[in-house]
């Protein structure tokens, strides 16, 4: 019993990395109706970003959001300087984008900072809590993930910047007319997703440790978490992401071993869409043809 | 006093194919003008020339100030409203999120809320819905929410597609009383685009008669209402 209550805590723990990327993926596709397959090699690459300021000096909680800014930023950047030339191409010149993304990301980690792999500090005490259940990181970096998701979900709640962006994604003509500046939405939806892969990287590294294709798997597990909960749905999302993680945690310990922990995500995948292609909390769109 | 907005030569086109064929035409301060015409004339066409939603050719003069080619959202920002042709309404969003968008480059934040409760005096209705999913509404109410939209934004010129489109004629009544009524109480000036010729006839001072992309008939409402050939040759009444 004492087993399995520490699993389902660890798997919250990581469940809630999988929650902020599934978050990240989630807020692209619902603009722009593509998957970033790059949003994993974007948070390494932050990362390796705010590992390079922490080993310049910095103390951690300065590096770290001036690494998100800076991840901010670089997301921006991307959208106005490759996504945005592609405007109305076919969904396979997107999809081959986002490929080359992924892979010149990778490769631009590895470049710049080397393949060998490297330790990521901890801001959180090292020491196990609430009765040896949950380490000090597991604790930490779950509250940082929450407090990244309320925040997310205030601002487009509550702030006129984040029902304009809303707006722009549901229906970008009407938005214009409005006066909002839906190229620039999109392009905020691509920094603010950039700069949550960039917590969520600096949260799992200390954990997996850092090397170009820390992400990876990471990715995959998010998507999956993406389609449980909908994939046009940023809550379910975040559920999605939380359960992907207990799922992956209990299946890893007494089903099929840690070995093939990552299939657990391919069957989600599968289930997902053959048995209920909308997710949990998502819309089925239909469409007259 | 010159005109309000003022549209000399206007082409418009979506890729290869031109719909106007360089058109003048005048929109009074405080006044309304009426555009007329057959289904493809051009009507919905030209709003969308106004708010750069369309490549233009031609010139377009806002209160002395050339809007041609501008972006939709900078025209917005001069204070054109647009009641597009279906409502344009957030269907997804609640009728209070539709409404604050209207306002979005508003930042007189508390002058918005003052003028919810001036908008709500038109339409009473909307605030029985305010927290309702905008999309569950009938649709004489997102035509009514369509309107509110485009006054929050307190336009200097208020553009109108269709707004008797698909619409029972009790609520075609009912919103063109309530159209006056803001004519006359807060003289915001309106263009008005209908294929409901008499409706429009009667609420407009002035009209233009479109035909495939060209002004056919110029002049006062009233006299265009009265002219039997136009009215026979044109609109079919």
């Amino acid at each position: 019993m004492e087993g399995l209550i520490h699993q389902i805590i660890s798997g919250i723990a990581t469940g809630g990395i999988y929650a902020s990327v599934s978050l990240a993926l989630v807020m692209i596709y619902q603009a722009t109706h593509h998957i970033n397959f790059a949003q994993g090699e974007m948070a390494t690459f932050s990362t390796y970003i705010t590992l390079t300021f922490i080993n310049m000096g910095m103390p951690y909680w300065a590096a770290f959001f001036l690494g998100v800014a800076v991840s901010f930023g670089i997301g921006v950047a991307i959208e106005r300087i490759l996504i945005r030339p592609m405007g109305n191409a076919p969904i396979l010149s997107a999809v081959g984008v986002f490929v080359g993304l992924l892979l010149v990301i990778n490769s631009l980690s590895g470049w710049f900072f080397d393949y060998t792999i490297k330790q990521f500090p901890s801001p959180f005490p090292d020491q196990a809590l609430l009765g040896g259940y949950i380490s000090g990181h597991q604790l930490g970096s779950t509250g940082v993930t929450l407090g990244v998701l309320v925040a997310v979900y205030l601002f487009f709640r509550h702030t006129s910047l984040g029902l304009a962006m809303r707006a722009a994604a549901l229906n970008p003509v009407s938005a214009r007319l409005v006066g909002v500046r839906v190229g620039w939405m999109l392009a905020l939806g691509w920094g603010l997703a950039a700069a949550i892969g960039s917590v969520a990287g600096c949260m799992v590294a200390p954990v997996v440790f850092l090397d170009p294709n820390m992400m990876a798997g990471i990715l995959l597990y998010a998507f999956a978490g993406a389609l449980l909960g909908g994939i046009d749905s940023p809550l379910g999302a975040v559920l999605g992401g939380f359960a992907v993680g207990v799922i992956e945690n209990l299946g890893g310990a007494y089903l099929v071993g840690t070995e093939l922990k990552l299939t657990m995500a391919l069957v989600i995948i599968v289930s997902v869409l053959t048995v209920r292609p909308s997710g949990l909390l998502g819309r089925t769109v239909q469409s007259r043809v | 006093m010159p005109a309000l907005l003022e549209a000399k030569g206007l082409h418009a086109a979506y890729g290869e194919t031109k719909v106007l064929h360089g058109i003048d035409f005048s929109v009074e301060e405080g006044g309304v003008t009426a555009l007329l015409g057959a289904n493809g004339a051009g009507k919905t066409t030209t709003l969308r020339a106004i708010c750069g939603m369309v490549r233009t050719q031609g010139e377009l003069i806002l209160g002395g100030e050339s809007i041609s080619g501008m972006a939709t959202e900078d025209v917005v920002r001069r204070g054109v409203a647009h009641v597009p042709d279906g409502r344009g309404t957030f269907m997804e969003l609640t009728v209070e999120e539709n409404m604050r968008l209207g306002a979005y480059i508003r930042r007189d934040r508390g002058a918005v809320d003052k003028d919810f409760d001036w908008l709500f005096g038109y339409f009473p209705r909307l605030k029985e819905r305010f927290r309702q999913q905008a999309g569950t509404l009938s649709g004489g109410e997102q035509q009514m929410l369509a309107i509110t939209r485009a006054l929050l934004l307190r336009p200097r010129l208020l553009l109108l597609d269709e707004p008797s489109f698909g619409l029972a004629p009790l609520i075609v009544k009912e919103i063109f009383n309530i159209l006056r009524r803001i004519r006359d109480e807060e003289k915001v000036s309106m263009l008005l685009v209908e294929q409901n010729a008499s409706l429009a006839l009667a609420f407009a001072e002035d009209a233009y008669l479109l035909e495939t992309g060209r002004i056919v008939v110029s002049g006062k409402a009233a006299d265009i209402g009265k002219d039997e050939s136009i009215r026979r040759s044109y609109l079919g009444y």
